[in-house]
């Protein structure tokens, strides 16, 4: 029995009783069962592989897929490698994931402010929102955008023709294609150079602000440089860029850009979905800033939208930005959901096509299941580092 | 704490033990019942009806199974797998069999694990279209969008085609074959792409079946057939065997209706089929009554064919290339002897 009334470093070295040591021994003994079980299953996979002619080699990377996909972000065709083809499925589940993220961003904040409006028809819009959309599954959303909203549209012979030469069918949004021509990388080079010009005025205004109180019109000017300059450059260097109008051929529409139904579906449904989640944590981390703050800046004269914007909102990141990051990961993950409606995902090319044409279940799911992963981890990482920022600085 | 790790411990040991490979045949003796792998929904070929009972051309076959080896040919547990999971139920020892409308082709049978016992149904892959869109040739579907189901050689066939007549498509993949069936007709596709006995069975669940038609032409030879895990040769030759049965049963004019007077019959081919004379039930590791168990409680395989997808159903599929070989087809049952 160990004194514990005795000073740590006179009670005996080793002892079982001792709180430490038999902790380090429950863990070790966790992480030895952990690997007996890990490797079991190893050698008992790879044996029954070997027993039934099922190659456990990585081979079939190289070899010819031989089926099409039709939205590929990245060079392939039906003569493109299976690895080629997990690309293919990366770069869509990436698309869809980024662009998802943001219009959930988005949405979602403008639903979780809204929740919190005076306006009583504004709020209680917000709410229905919140409630009717995260108490469905995502899945049947999807089948909805899908099913209902999207393959109903007219065929492409009677497609509905938008202004601009932009045209929507049961085939998706056909939009006119740019080309571009010599002369287009100096617009290009106007937008960097506006952005830096804004960049570096913003800086400057807010010494101006810091120094004298003075306000400068930060906004017209970034709208006058990140408009004016890139048109600028358009006209100086005699429009550098054309569309060429998609037009209806044969049985779809040839040239121009289209935008599948299924990447539509998926995209409006992740970010619907995922916008009802993150507008209550918006609603839950501007409440959670305490009201004295917001007073307190009434009292100084400041109106409201610049104490939401100035005071509450700044305050109210610091609660937000971890729950986000969950619903950020739960969003890359759910877009594995696009397998049931036909969009090109990792999930789809890769452990869909790919693992079937090849049988290299074992290899095919083990990638998988690394790509999300790191795709997980990577967006965990980044959402960390921008709470870095955000925290509360203790001094 | 200890006991959830010594829980753990034993549980892993125990499954490792238990995945110790026993013959198939053994496996389902001990179980009283055959599991089998199948289309979800196939008209003609594997549909389940309102009260569960699985009834088609390949649950007959799963239930010809059961006859020879469990001698009750209503021990069979369907698994309903779409084209993307099934090799892999296989392979994991999910179904005993798969009895799918499944292609046999050269890398599924040596790369996969699994291996074919044959070929039930000889199909090619076609395309059906819609009569409005006014298209008599698969060489006029140039740029067309083509609804097809995920993992199968549909998919790659497509491709091959399209390549080698200088065409361009752009395919729109599903796993579930349903999924494809409901966006070709909503109007996704202009193309429904599949072997041409699905494209027969899916049309007469669409809702206007009249609207749509299927092009002459037949890209692909498509032999389907059903498979068992390989490394098991007496499960492979049960499989491959009660298929023999049923074809040589008709070759003899053996039916459900006759079998137990054509015990009698004094053709020494229909007395060893039967097991009357030689030892075809004890070579196959079953009874002596094995085939005419097959026979009596399922059925030749014309009597099958024509239930399910012939004469007799809906779908009313020629016999064309499935008639025997003596009647100008290609089913051929080896001798039995």
């Amino acid at each position: 029995m160990v004194d514990i009334t005795q000073p740590a470093h006179l009670r005996r070295a080793f002892s079982i009783y001792d709180k430490k040591i038999r902790a380090i021994v429950y863990q070790a003994g966790l992480v030895v069962s952990l690997a007996v079980v890990v490797t079991a299953i190893a050698i008992q996979t790879v044996s029954n592989m070997r027993q039934r002619g099922i190659p456990l080699t990585f081979d079939f990377w190289n070899q010819t897929a031989g089926f099409q996909i039709n939205q590929t972000l990245i060079p392939y065709d039906t003569l493109s490698s299976y690895g080629q083809a997990f690309w293919v499925g990366v770069a869509n589940t990436l698309l869809v994931s980024a662009l998802g993220i943001l219009l959930a961003t988005i949405l979602g904040f403008l639903i979780g402010i809204s929740r919190l409006s005076h306006n009583w028809i504004v709020a209680k819009v917000a709410t229905s929102y919140v409630e009717v959309i995260r108490n469905i599954p995502l899945l049947l959303q999807l089948l909805f955008w899908y099913n209902a909203v999207l393959k109903p549209l007219p065929a492409p012979k009677a497609s509905i023709a938008l202004p601009g030469g932009i045209y929507l069918n049961n085939r998706g949004i056909i939009l006119p294609a740019v080309e571009f021509h010599a002369g287009a990388a100096l617009v290009g080079m106007a937008i960097v150079a506006a952005a830096a010009f804004a960049t570096a005025f913003s800086a400057y205004a807010s010494g101006v602000q810091n120094r004298t109180g003075k306000q400068l019109p930060v906004l017209v000017v970034h709208l006058l440089l990140l408009t004016g300059l890139p048109l600028v450059a358009y006209v100086g260097a005699g429009s550098p860029w054309s569309f060429t109008y998609p037009e209806l051929r044969g049985f779809n529409f040839r040239g121009g850009q289209q935008i599948y139904p299924e990447f539509a579906a998926l995209l409006i449904g992740l970010s619907v979905y995922t916008a009802s989640f993150v507008a209550e944590i918006v609603r839950g981390g501007i409440q959670a800033v305490s009201k004295g703050q917001t007073e307190a800046a009434h009292a100084l004269g400041l109106p409201k939208g610049k104490t939401l914007r100035l005071v509450v909102v700044p305050q109210a990141l610091r609660i937000i930005i971890p729950p986000l990051t969950s619903q950020y990961l739960n969003l890359i993950k759910n877009s594995s959901l696009a397998v049931f409606i036909g969009y090109p995902d990792l999930v789809q090319v890769f452990a869909g096509s790919v693992l079937n044409q090849t049988g290299a279940a074992v290899q095919v799911m083990a990638i998988t299941l690394v790509v999300y992963l790191v795709i997980s981890l990577i967006t965990s990482a980044a959402m960390n580092a921008f709470n870095l920022r955000f925290a509360l600085v203790e001094r | 704490m200890r006991k959830i790790m010594t829980g753990v411990l034993g549980a892993a040991l125990a499954a490792y033990a238990s995945t110790v490979w026993a013959g198939t045949l053994d496996d389902v003796k001990a179980k009283g019942i055959l599991t089998c792998g199948t289309n979800p929904a196939t008209a003609g070929f594997s549909v389940p009806d309102n009260d569960g009972k699985w009834t088609g051309f390949v649950v007959d076959y799963c239930r010809a199974v059961a006859a020879g080896v469990l001698g009750d040919a209503t021990k069979v547990k369907f698994i309903p797998l779409n084209a993307k999971d099934r090799f892999t139920a296989l392979q994991s020892g999910e179904i005993d069999i798969l009895a799918h409308n499944a292609t046999w082709t050269s890398s599924r049978d040596t790369s996969l694990g699994i291996i074919f016992a044959g070929t039930y149904f000889y199909d090619g892959q076609g395309f059906m279209v819609r009569k409005s869109d006014n298209i008599k040739s698969a060489k006029d579907l140039d740029g067309a969008s083509i609804c097809v189901s995920q993992g199968t050689t549909t998919e790659l066939n497509l491709a091959d085609y399209f390549r080698s007549n200088g065409m361009t498509f752009s395919a729109v993949g599903f796993a579930d074959e349903d999924a494809v069936i409901k966006a070709y007709e909503e109007g996704r596709c202009d193309v429904f792409s599949a072997d041409t006995s699905s494209l027969n069975a899916a049309r007469i669940r669409m809702a206007n079946a009249g609207d749509s038609v299927v092009l002459p032409e037949i890209i692909s030879k498509e032999p389907l057939g059903p498979a068992v895990r390989q490394g098991d040769d007496q499960w492979l030759n049960i499989a491959k065997w009660t298929l023999n049965v049923m074809l040589a049963a008709e070759e003899f004019g053996v039916t459900s209706k006759n079998v137990d007077e054509m015990k009698d019959s004094d053709n020494p081919n229909i007395r060893r089929l039967l097991g009357v004379e030689g030892s075809f039930g004890k070579d196959v590791g079953l009874g002596e009554t094995w085939s005419q168990d097959i026979i009596k409680q399922v059925g030749n395989y014309s009597e099958i064919f024509e239930r399910s997808i012939g004469k007799e159903s809906p779908l009313k599929i020629e016999r064309g290339v499935n008639a025997l070989w003596n009647a100008g087809g290609l089913q051929y049952a080896p001798p039995i002897r």
